[in-house]
């Protein structure tokens, strides 16, 4: 007789299937978490991250190829930048964590750097976490954690995360490293680039704190991450401590509004799929069955953004034109509601967004006809 | 975003075409601006891959690194970038016109006038887009604290001669590009989104491409299919067919057609150092500049559009008249490019890796007034600015319907005549609240007395600008019928407090920073990226 | 068992110990963190008047001009022969004709006419154009958190010692343009002159004045934990110690049900039905003046350890906050359909350091389609909570926790900086959560 199910394997189950099958799920990596900042509000982005689709492959299936791609450049340089830092047994890069991190502790002069190396990602999930314990035993120790992998639980499933490094101090607390190759600049780094870095770190300090809690007792995760960058025009790393409270606390909340997936996968029409093997049509309905809710912040973020954007400008949504602009539309959405509203067509003229409308477009007018004067 | 611009933005969704968010240019456009269309190199700190500069949209310079991780071929990028950028820069510095300026005397402490040089014009670069103005700050950094041969003998790889002057400028251009209303320093993209609403949102307006598409889309083309077309559209060899407008690349170009290339360059350089005679020698240079013209072609192939584009946004914008306080602004250009040309000619060393503390706060001071004009004379000078402050109260147009004149109290009665203006406008007026009109370009104040029983109508009184008599001076107070255009904003900015020098710095800001001294050099690396 | 919290000692003890930083102390400099309604303008007078009596001359910078009037009034109350300077601006009506009548305190727009009085009191933007041959030995900076640190360094020179005092957790500074290049700097001219400061002289002596004599037991809590999680305080006044009724019972209305849960519960929460609104939504625009109409139409007395006789709920005691200037605009204009003219309406900004027994507040996100860093901004919420003495009645439209779980964290991150933490979106989230258990849906 097979086991009861849950409400987790059902879900899981459930998931499978919108993935398709024999689709292996893909995990939440950095761009999954770029696009749950950028809009934690889309229902359409939250299932397919959820269910772990791939949604380079969709975007391609669908006719709107994402435009992410990494330059080669970048990429070698990146993984020459990284190995730097973690040379001879990662000495600059404890240097640089006893040096803006934790003054106070011995400086490392020797570190414990363990193998990591395990099949699959759960086999190097529970090699890092037997490693982390280990490292409990050896107070007053560095240890380097190079390349960990750590699990969190999203929505009720796994998901497997990479960090650059973590770094075990010598009273035991926990502290991430991420390596990054835009330049500390006299101090200051690119702010956007640097967001987006504390957020990536604010995702692994939440499985560390995870982790961290079945330890007993419980070590501390540091709330403050290192970032590591080239210094000035130079290969030399120079660091930086982050705060990440504030991305912690927001990333915390929006993974546990993830699990509303279950409420989502619910609505969708029985037999939907999103394997990329479905002919476009079918595709494309699977897709439209789950509402997005575009804005021009998801050409950076989200691999479907070009579909999306698309399907929005075709419906006329003034959201395809910049959030700030429904700021002042009150209910009026669509463009033509609001030019209707504006020319004294349609609308209530007690309605303040209309009103407002319709000065708006008299001044307006009168400008022009001045100008053309 | 104001409901006047949203309002254009859907306008040209529903017609494909861009609507004017200005009636004026409201920046000024040199005769003879230096266009700077660069590239970086994708993961390096400012490495630049190539360039095409120069005045002349004809005959555009290529500059181009075969091997941007050589650091030899940046230095000398960078000293071809001189070479073109210097000689531009210094045909603006010999011409001067004598002009007046307002200086502390350092004996007597007054403020006197003194007579001083001020450049008849100044320089004007051009980049394609924002990112280009970031560009043109980091190359500054980069190369304002290298050491040539001539400076120090001592300097490991010492920069080509010219090489920290440029940075240098390029950083006074960066810097300037800071100050609102500024055009020593201008984004192609900034100034059209100025000017133009288009149909997508700002974030798409970043591209070049898609941007002009909009303003001016190919014949039998709505602005949105022609944008689509800029940013997606790609060859069979799956390169965009509109490429980015830099300084990045697409990746697919990197990938694809770069690194091959510069593979190439390099095995035939390899090749050439390894050459055993002088006839193997000949044919591996022949190797070797053909790998070079190869990456050459390929810069130019995905510059050239770009450029182009630049050229074509400025012909839309040389078709709007200028604006009336464009001029104003830009003599403060000139005061700012002759006050670096003065620091560098009196020695003094390159602007620090960072500002001190009052330098910082005079900065900031500086913009916010910048700002502050920079707002009031768009309104001024165009309807459509000032239909959106109408719009959100700060100021009121409307007709004169009454004119009751009254005296002030005191010895010697002075004109404060009542005038009662009827405007549909609903400007945020209180009690006494300041109001200003433009009269003969000078600003002329009055206060808000109150408001006639249906709202329509507003009194007010006018307090100065009408001479020194009993009664006004003829054409200074409005007459009835007239229309007026009163705003709540002041028109002109008054100056801020001094601050002190820097070596008075208060122990509040740690103090006087000590004395100037010569800000190191970069360290380098024998695999230094720049 | 625990010993007894008694506020006036704790208070008192503070006050006590600032005092003797500043009078006595080595340090350059103290620095006084007062949450809203701890009795700041009543320490900075005693400190200003200790420093009198002690013969130091005395300078003080505060940031706009009806602080400054506001200050000199209360110098003057409580010791009228002390010889006060009003320094002002120039322009016309300069000062508050008040200060007219108060025969020791002498006005000018020149720094020269008022010296060698014992208390010269100005706005940081005049001083700023002072120039003294020799500097003041003693200087109160009050508001000083919402002072630029630019601000402060145009006049720091003027003084050699100071006692800064303000409320980190009011509306911080801004600045018109971009100052991102300064991020991380120690004297960023954009942020506060605290922040610089203390970057500056971290060893400086540091105060927090422990006890809100404004905010009810209710309230503190709330404010304390949300806005200032670093350095909380506790109410001066217990649970049972003021107490809200009104004569007129309730006609059943969602008004009138959410005055009396604010009565008895410090807050209330008049929810609308979800709908999307351009900022002058009218629905909430006319609940806001609902309430504030059935407030006075009910005979509303309050009771409090000022005075055991029950005071009238007076239009002057009633203020409505919003967010923008339009809103409070249509705040005005319906209040006047109703037939109310004397009620303060006014935006988070310009309600900093006023005092009510009643606030009613629409919710700077009610009907947003979007939040903006703008609504976000912790002061202004913090400023709009804690203005009451008794209860605060929010209107909002459902769906801003949604709105809030929808908004994008991508906020850029400056290296260097201290983070503000928690942050707007933290403290709308706390707050919110606390309304909810408050909330009386209504449907207009």
């Amino acid at each position: 007789m097979p086991p009861p199910r849950t409400r987790g394997t059902a879900l899981r189950h459930r998931l499978a299937e919108l993935r398709g099958p024999d689709v292996p799920a893909k995990a939440l990596d950095a761009r999954a978490l770029a696009a749950l900042a950028a809009n934690p509000g889309c229902a359409r982005r939250a299932i397919l991250d959820g269910a772990g689709v791939n949604k380079a492959a969709l975007a391609s299936a669908l006719g709107s190829p994402s435009a992410f791609g990494q330059s080669q450049f970048a990429l070698t340089r990146g993984n020459a930048f990284e190995a730097k830092v973690k040379a001879d047994g990662g000495a600059e890069l404890l240097r640089l964590v006893h040096e803006k991190l934790d003054r106070t502790a011995e400086p490392p002069a020797e570190a414990r750097v363990p193998d990591l190396t395990a099949t699959g990602p759960q086999g190097r999930t529970a090699r890092t976490a037997l490693e982390l314990r280990e490292a409990a035993a050896h107070p007053g120790a560095w240890t380097l954690l190079d390349h960990p992998m750590l699990a969190l639980d999203v929505a009720g499933s796994p998901a497997f995360l990479e960090p650059d490094a973590v770094v075990v101090h010598p009273d035991g607390s926990w502290t991430v490293v991420e390596i990054k190759s835009f330049p500390l600049l006299d101090g200051s780094a690119d702010p956007a680039k640097v967001g987006a870095a504390a957020r990536q770190a604010a995702v692994y300090v939440l499985a560390l704190e995870e982790l961290a809690a079945r330890v007993d007792p419980s070590p501390r995760v540091r709330h403050r991450i290192l970032l590591v960058c080239p210094r000035d025009f130079s290969n030399l790393p120079a660091a930086s401590a982050v705060d990440i409270r504030k991305q912690r606390a927001v990333t915390a909340r929006q993974l546990t509004r993830l699990t509303r997936i279950e409420d989502i996968a619910e609505t969708l029409p029985e037999g939907t799929c999103f394997s990329p093997e479905l002919p476009a049509d079918e595709l494309t309905a699977a897709v439209e069955s789950v509402p997005a809710t575009y804005a021009p912040e998801c050409l950076s973020a989200c691999e479907l953004a070009f579909h999306c954007r698309g399907r929005s400008r075709e419906t006329g949504a003034v959201t395809s034109l910049g959030r700030p602009v429904r700021a002042e539309l009150g209910g009026l959405t669509t463009v033509e509601d609001v030019l209707a509203a504006a020319r004294g067509e349609a609308g209530d003229p007690g309605d303040p967004a209309v009103a407002a409308l319709r000065r708006a477009a008299a001044l307006r007018a009168e400008a022009l006809e001045a100008a053309c004067r | 975003m104001s409901l006047i611009s949203t309002l254009a933005r859907l306008e040209a969704v529903s017609t494909g075409r861009a609507q004017p968010a200005a009636t004026v240019r409201h920046r000024h456009l040199s005769d003879r601006p230096l266009v700077f269309v660069p590239l970086i190199t994708a993961g390096e700190a400012g490495a630049p891959l190539g360039a095409l500069v120069g005045t002349d949209r004809d005959a555009p310079r290529l500059l181009v690194v075969p091997q941007p991780r050589d650091r030899d071929l940046r230095f000398a990028f960078l000293a071809e970038l001189a070479d073109v950028v210097l000689p531009y820069v210094d045909a603006y510095a010999e011409v001067v016109e004598a002009a007046e300026r307002t200086e502390t005397d350092p004996e007597t402490g007054k403020r006197v006038k003194v007579e001083v040089d001020l450049c008849a014009d100044a320089p004007q670069l051009i980049v394609p887009s924002r990112a280009g103005i970031e560009l043109v700050r980091l190359l500054g950094r980069s190369m304002r604290f290298r050491r040539t041969a001539e400076q120090d003998p001592e300097a490991p790889y010492p920069a080509p001669p010219r090489v920290p002057l440029l940075g240098r400028w390029l950083t006074h251009f960066g810097e300037r590009a800071r100050v609102p209303g500024s055009s020593l320093l201008l984004a192609m993209t900034d100034v059209l989104g100025r000017h133009w609403a288009t149909g997508q949102s700002t974030l798409e307006d970043q591209h070049l491409g898609a941007l002009l598409a909009w303003i001016d889309p190919p014949e039998g083309l709505t602005g949105a299919e022609a944008a689509l077309r800029a940013e997606l559209e790609r060859d069979a060899q799956g390169q965009l067919t509109c490429p980015p407008a830099g300084p990045a690349t697409d990746p697919a170009f990197d990938n694809k057609l770069l690194a091959p290339a510069i593979e190439r360059y390099d095995r035939a350089r390899t090749a050439l150092a390894a050459a055993e005679d002088g006839l193997e020698a000949d044919d591996r240079l022949g190797a070797l500049t053909a790998a070079e013209r190869e990456i050459r072609d390929l810069v130019l192939s995905r510059t050239l559009p770009t450029w182009e584009k630049v050229w074509q946004g400025l012909d839309l914008l040389r078709e709007l008249p200028v604006g009336a306080h464009v001029e104003e602004r830009w003599t403060r250009d000139r005061w700012s490019f002759t006050g670096h040309r003065d620091r560098v000619l009196a020695g003094e060393p390159p602007q620090p890796r960072r500002d001190d503390a009052v330098t910082a706060a005079n900065k900031l001071a500086t913009r916010e007034r910048e700002q502050a004009r920079l707002e009031a004379q768009e309104a001024l000078d165009d309807p459509l600015v000032m239909a959106g402050r109408r719009l959100s109260g700060e100021a009121f147009a409307g007709e004169v319907t009454d004119v009751v004149m009254a005296y002030s109290e005191g010895k010697r009665p002075s004109p404060r005549p009542l005038v009662t203006v009827r405007t549909d406008d609903r400007p945020h007026l209180g009690e006494r609240t300041k109001v200003y009109r433009s009269l003969g370009g000078k600003p002329q104040s009055a206060e808000f007395v109150g408001a006639e029983e249906d709202g329509a109508s507003v009194v007010l009184r006018i307090l100065d600008k009408m001479g020194r008599g009993k009664e006004p001076e003829p054409g200074s107070v409005p007459e009835k019928g007239d229309r007026v255009c009163f705003t709540l904003f002041e028109h002109e900015q008054r100056g801020g407090a001094k601050l002190p020098d820097p070596e008075e710095t208060p122990w509040t800001h740690g103090g006087p920073p000590g004395e100037a001294t010569l800000e190191a050099a970069d360290p380098v690396t024998a695999e230094d990226v720049l | 068992m625990t010993t007894l919290f008694d506020p006036s000692a704790a208070a008192a003890q503070a006050t006590d110990a600032i005092l003797h930083d500043t009078l006595h102390g080595t340090a350059r400099g103290v620095v006084v963190d007062s949450p809203p309604g701890a009795g700041k303008s009543t320490l900075v007078v005693r400190a200003a008047l200790e420093l009198a009596e002690a013969g130091h001359p005395l300078m003080v910078v505060a940031q706009t001009n009806a602080q400054v009037d506001d200050l000199v009034l209360r110098l003057a109350e409580k010791k009228p022969e002390l010889p006060v300077g009003r320094l002002h601006s120039s322009d016309a009506d300069p000062y508050d004709k008040a200060l007219d009548g108060l025969e020791n305190v002498r006005k000018s727009a020149k720094a020269a006419d008022l010296a060698g009085l014992a208390v010269v009191i100005s706005t940081a933007a005049k001083w700023a154009h002072v120039k003294a041959d020799e500097p003041w030995r003693y200087a109160i900076v009050d508001e000083a958190y919402q002072m630029r640190s630019d601000a402060l360094l145009a006049v720091a020179g003027l003084f050699e010692r100071a006692l800064f005092v303000g409320d980190p957790g009011q509306l911080d500074p801004f600045s018109i343009v971009g100052s991102e290049q300064w991020a991380g700097l120690t004297y960023d001219p954009s942020a506060s002159a605290v922040t610089t400061l203390l970057a500056h002289n971290p060893d400086l002596p540091q105060h927090r004045l422990p006890v809100s004599w404004r905010l009810p037991a209710s309230a503190a809590p709330l404010v304390s934990d949300a806005f200032y999680p670093y350095t909380p305080f506790r109410s001066g006044t217990g649970h049972g110690d003021r107490r809200l009724s009104f004569a007129v019972p309730p006609d059943g209305s969602g008004p009138d049900r959410v005055i009396d849960e604010a009565a008895e519960s410090g807050w209330g929460l008049l929810e609308l039905p979800a709908r999307h609104t351009p900022r002058t939504d009218p629905e909430a625009v006319r609940a806001v003046a609902t309430v504030v109409r059935r407030l006075l139409d009910r005979g509303g007395a309050a009771t409090s350890e000022r005075s055991p006789d029950p005071t009238p709920l007076t239009a002057d005691r009633i203020a409505v906050g919003t967010a923008h200037r339009d809103q409070a605009a249509a705040v005005r204009a319906a209040l006047a359909d109703l037939g109310v003219t004397d009620v303060v309406v006014d935006t988070a900004n310009r309600l900093q350091g006023r005092e009510y027994d009643v606030t009613v507040v629409l919710h700077p996100l009610s009907g947003r389609p979007d939040a903006t860093a703008f609504h976000l901004e912790t002061g202004r919420l913090c400023v709009l909570a804690s203005r009451h003495r008794h209860a605060c009645v929010v209107v909002c439209r459902a769906g801003v926790s949604d709105l809030l779980d929808d908004h994008p964290s991508t906020e850029p991150v400056q290296l260097g900086t201290v983070v503000k933490f928690p942050d707007g979106w933290e403290a709308n989230h706390a707050v919110l959560a606390h309304l909810a258990e408050h909330r009386v849906s209504w449907q207009p």
